[in-house]
């Protein structure tokens, strides 16, 4: 393998963890807290929910294809590729919220709120610990799932090893198609061992 | 009836329900519930299911409020008390017991303590004493969680976790409903023996009346939400009414067969 591809290999992984992270970081803290609040509002559970799942089903080219006129968050670039990624990751975080926090006991809830606890204590002490394990796997799925889409940022000038793949599909270059996605399913692979491990180190309730 | 009588100057009642009535919708679950619990006895609300029973001692807690009438604790309505505060200040042990299973049997008995702020010292120091006090020996089952005891055993750190603050009302909701009948005779026993040494006012839910006769100091008995009769067990053993009745019946099947 000649050096400059090697090269253009590092830089163009290190762009797509970079993609993957922030999509994942801005993801998780919004549909964390979402999920959190449609189990204290079942009236905005249908519009949530609703919302995250209708992104989830726009494909994911189109996707980024729509956003690109839409002024602020859209354009060519990093930023809406981000948006896009944000988007897709949104559905099973928040449903992984919700349902695991509704897993939670009925018992225990009620033992809780009857031995004086407050809202969040509730929230922080029984529920998150007990729902923790079910949220994580959301946001584990989330993570691949978003590794395998960021590839088609690239259709959008957002970068990331999705340029190898789209260059290699222009120019009919196996090679240049395979030092796309190689590495982008080695990432995934990783992600979901290192996520899967984590789960697992939650091994109560 | 002395020791009543030396306490009734001093100690009004501890809880007290002046007409309280529960309804949701159409449906009247309690009807002008009137009962005053005083300082250390026992009260056993004994009834069916849907008699309102359970209904009664949410109540106490304010985890549900009165439809009309008022709840009174320590004098205050409930509805005057800030609800964590009522909370804190009230033991409360349930049939599915509700122990949180991502914490250790100290951690558990230790919940209240630690809402409260105790020191860390001052906590282990208590769950010690409490989980003697409930027949387990802490070097044993400090460090268990929920899921490694028995039913009883996990009974028994339930009963612990809702005297951990020092409450000085106990509420009980078939506590001893889901266990076999071995194990649930030992905590009754149980049960009598912490009376004996605390002195603590509860209040206690069952359908079972050989369980309301060992454990009460007076039964007030439930039907379809209105309270149909207040007797102390021995004048209960002796009750005309067609529920009092029904349910003496259970204990007489029993002995016929015998």
């Amino acid at each position: 393998m000649n050096t400059s591809l090697a090269s253009e290999i590092t830089q163009l992984t290190l762009e797509h963890l970079t993609l993957v992270l922030i999509s994942m970081a801005i993801a998780i803290a919004a549909a964390v807290p979402a999920g959190i609040l449609i189990t204290r509002r079942a009236a905005w559970r249908p519009w949530l929910l609703g919302f995250a799942n209708v992104m989830q089903t726009i494909p994911s080219l189109a996707l980024f294809g729509f956003l690109i006129p839409v002024p602020l968050i859209g354009g060519i670039g990093k930023r809406t590729a981000i948006v896009a990624l944000v988007l897709y990751a949104l559905l099973p975080i928040m449903r992984n919220t919700l349902v695991g926090i509704l897993g939670v006991e009925a018992a225990v809830r009620e033992s809780a709120v009857a031995m004086g606890m407050t809202g969040s204590q509730l929230l922080w002490r029984v529920e998150m610990p007990l729902a923790a394990r079910t949220i994580l796997a959301g946001i584990r799925v989330a993570t691949v799932t978003t590794i395998g889409t960021a590839t088609i940022a690239a259709a959008i000038g957002g970068g990331g090893l999705g340029v190898f793949i789209f260059r290699g599909i222009a120019s009919v270059d196996t090679t240049q198609i395979l030092a796309g996605a190689v590495p982008a399913a080695c990432i995934a692979l990783a992600a979901d061992g290192a996520l899967g491990w984590v789960e697992r180190r939650w091994t109560t309730g | 009836m002395a020791v009543r009588r030396e306490f009734a100057d001093r100690v009004s009642a501890v809880v007290e329900f002046r007409a309280a009535s529960y309804r949701i919708g159409a449906r009247e679950i309690l009807k002008g519930l009137t009962l005053s619990i005083e300082a250390g006895e026992t009260l056993v609300l004994l009834g069916r299911s849907g008699s309102g029973k359970t209904t009664a001692l949410k109540m106490v807690n304010g985890l549900l409020y009165p439809s009309a009438g008022e709840v009174l604790v320590d004098g205050a309505p409930t509805t005057a008390w800030e609800p964590v505060r009522l909370r804190r200040h009230i033991g409360y042990v349930i049939q599915e017991i509700g122990l949180f299973p991502h914490y250790t049997v100290a951690q558990n008995v230790a919940v209240v303590p630690r809402l409260e702020n105790w020191d860390a010292e001052r906590i282990r120091a208590r769950v010690d004493v409490l989980l003697r006090q409930v027949g387990l020996d802490p070097e044993q089952f400090a460090g268990r969680y929920p899921a490694q005891l028995s039913g009883g055993q996990r009974q028994r750190v339930g009963v612990a976790r809702a005297l951990a603050a020092d409450p000085s009302v106990l509420l009980f909701d078939e506590p001893f409903g889901a266990v076999d009948p071995v194990t649930r005779l030992d905590l009754q026993k149980q049960f009598l023996a912490l009376r004996q040494d605390l002195g603590k006012t509860s209040i206690f839910v069952t359908h079972d009346v050989r369980e309301a006769l060992m454990l009460a100091t007076r039964i007030a008995l439930l039907c379809d939400g209105a309270l149909e009769l207040l007797a102390t067990p021995r004048q209960f053993l002796d009750a005309r009414g067609d529920e009092a009745q029904a349910f003496l019946e259970c204990l007489a099947w029993k002995a016929d067969r015998r």
